[in-house]
């Protein structure tokens, strides 16, 4: 099922999930980030995706966050459901949700640097044991 | 003198064998350009608050508290009710519980970052270990959502075979549920016959797709293989034990008044609460609200399929427990209907650019050599856009956003895991009910922690 796609600013974004909310879209279902490092700008858009079970309908909202602050205002006051979605966002992408009752990692330790899910956050690699081998002059 | 040119040669013969390496060792975090940089810039606050530092835990107790019967226990990450490497941070007051907050990623592994990094014919092998107790359920989402970036449809026959598979795999998935369920609470015997039942399902499933979990077998385009000589017989067998052995398990419980006193008027949901923390499925059908996406938002052809959708309305574990049995009975229906009217046909796209040759064509074709070692090295473009599709699990809305760059492997790959939108829930649930009934009602939500965590 197609959903509307609704492109919004940071500004405007809460204001607009008021809305939705209001028009009868019960269910935050999902909340995830786009890192599109190097290839847009700003860098980092939040997708947000609404149901409404009464009206059988899909909704996204999609929103840029500003580079130089990463803020974006929390929405998990109007839908609990965005609490963890947003700590993860937090964990994974380093998106700071404002007025989020816990904004700490949930996936990663508490004590971990970086966030992973970044473009420029290298997935690391394991050496293997044939290419570590000793060379020939040693 | 002589040596000295051998070995200089090697050197270099050896250098260029081992591009990758540095003089001493590896450089784990070569393409890591940006993640420390950009710490160094922001101020001391947010470095404390990315770097995790800043730790907020509001989890302890107050300190002018006179009640001695108050304490902070810790319940996971291996415990065995908990249903994997869930942790729980709980404050009891005496055996009752007044606050809880669940504590995941234990069992991260990074597969959204794997998933990036494989081409879309690999996807279901990253996606299919997600959910492990509904693999095939990874894997349509992920198929559904790369055919919907194509714009392809897939033959009928593999759509059929796609609704067989996952219903049979919401009936095992079920059996497990109520099989843990039954064991968290002392049915033993449960826990037993559930498993037992499963079993049958997943020797079908081992004998179509050579696995018994994480299975591969739903790919974009299609499905790997077609299903094996003799599956209706199989099917059958399936078809005629599972519900002999659910009227079994209402025999057992269905009256049994320690079952139902230990279930009953348990971690109530009401429908607000659910749509307040997203919770879907069975969770929610069991809370008085009939939603289901195979009815209302209906996938791969299963409108076209003659089912009911059970609905409860106590919201009680209870219900939960039982909304599951009825499911099995529909899903078993569904199978049915996939078993008698299987179309004949390709249960693949016949697409060339999607769809690798037959094994048979490359002994006999160079060309189909070559076409098989293009599309398992490079894989198939996927055009520029992004998509969400969602399904239904059996635990709720299992949905897949991919985004792609127009390249062989998704740029983004996010799966939303009901489990992991469903165990928020918890907290609402096991607030002021004993231990007791609380590992009931974390068995009734049925988490699968591989989802949660992925």
């Amino acid at each position: 099922m197609n959903s509307e796609i609704l492109r919004t600013n940071v500004e405007s974004y809460k204001k607009l999930v008021e809305l939705l909310k209001s028009e009868g879209f019960e269910m935050m279902v999902d909340l995830t980030v786009v890192d599109w490092f190097r290839k847009k700008e700003p860098r980092f858009e939040v997708i947000v995706q609404f149901l409404s079970v009464s009206s059988n309908e899909r909704k996204t909202i999609k929103v840029f966050v500003n580079d130089d602050d990463l803020t974006i205002p929390s929405i998990s006051d109007i839908y609990p459901s965005a609490n963890f979605y947003e700590r993860e966002a937090f964990d994974m992408f380093g998106i700071i949700f404002t007025d989020h009752p816990d904004l700490t990692r949930i996936l990663m330790p508490d004590d971990w640097q970086g966030h992973p899910l970044r473009k420029n956050y290298g997935s690391g690699r394991i050496p293997v044991q044939f290419k570590n081998a000793p060379r020939v002059d040693q | 003198m002589k040596e000295d040119t051998r070995k200089s040669k090697l050197k270099f013969k050896f250098d260029l064998w081992a591009t990758n390496s540095e003089e001493n060792g590896w450089n784990i975090s070569s393409t890591d350009e940006g993640s420390q940089k950009m710490l160094e810039e922001e101020s001391e606050k947010q470095i404390k608050i990315q770097t995790g530092t800043d730790v907020i835990d509001d989890f302890i107790l107050e300190e002018d508290t006179t009640d001695d019967e108050r304490m902070i226990v810790n319940m996971g990450p291996q415990h065995p009710s908990t249903h994997g490497v869930l942790r729980l941070q709980a404050e009891l007051e005496g055996e009752v519980v007044r606050r809880v907050k669940p504590v995941i990623g234990y069992l991260h592994t990074g597969m959204e970052k794997t998933g990036e990094e494989l081409n879309y014919f690999q996807g279901p092998t990253n996606t299919t270990r997600m959910d492990y107790l509904s693999p095939l359920f990874n894997e349509l989402v992920f198929s559904l959502t790369t055919e919907k970036l194509i714009g392809i449809d897939v033959p009928d026959r593999a759509k059929t075979i796609r609704i067989l598979m996952t219903e049979l795999n919401r009936v095992s998935s079920h059996l497990v549920a109520l099989a843990t369920g039954g064991m968290d609470i002392g049915a033993l015997s449960m826990m037993i016959f559930g498993f037992r039942e499963r079993e049958l399902i997943l020797n079908f499933f081992e004998k179509t797709t050579g696995l018994r979990m994480n299975h591969n077998y739903i790919r974009p385009g299609g499905v790997a293989a077609d299903l094996p000589d003799g599956w209706q017989s199989d099917v059958e067998e399936i078809l005629k034990i599972i519900p002999e052995k659910l009227k079994d398990y209402d025999d057992m419980l269905l009256d049994n008044p320690i079952w139902r006193g230990r279930l009953e008027n348990i971690g109530i949901l009401t429908t607000e609460e659910c749509f307040a923390y997203g919770v879907t499925g069975p969770s929610l059908r069991a809370s008085g609200h009939s939603w289901d996406l195979r009815k209302s938002q209906p996938y791969s052809g299963i409108e076209n399929y003659d089912f009911d959708v059970p609905v409860l309305d106590e919201g009680d574990v209870f219900a939960r427990w039982r909304i599951k049995v009825l499911e099995i009975f529909e899903s078993l229906k569904i199978v049915e209907q996939a078993l008698n009217q299987m179309p004949k046909g390709p249960y693949k796209i016949q697409d060339k650019k999607i769809t690798p040759p037959p094994r048979k064509r490359i002994d006999e074709s160079m060309e189909a050599l070559i076409h098989h070692f293009k599309i398992y090295t490079e894989g198939f473009k996927v055009p520029e856009g992004d998509a969400y599709v969602a399904i239904e699990s059996p635990r709720g809305e299992l949905g897949c956003y991919i985004v792609s760059d127009g390249s062989s492997k998704p740029y983004r790959m996010h799966v939303r895991g009901p489990s992991f939108c469903n165990l928020q829930a918890l907290p609402v649930i096991m607030t002021d009910s004993p231990i007791a009934d609380a590992v009931a009602a974390i068995a009734s939500l049925d988490p699968v922690i591989g989802d949660v965590d992925r």
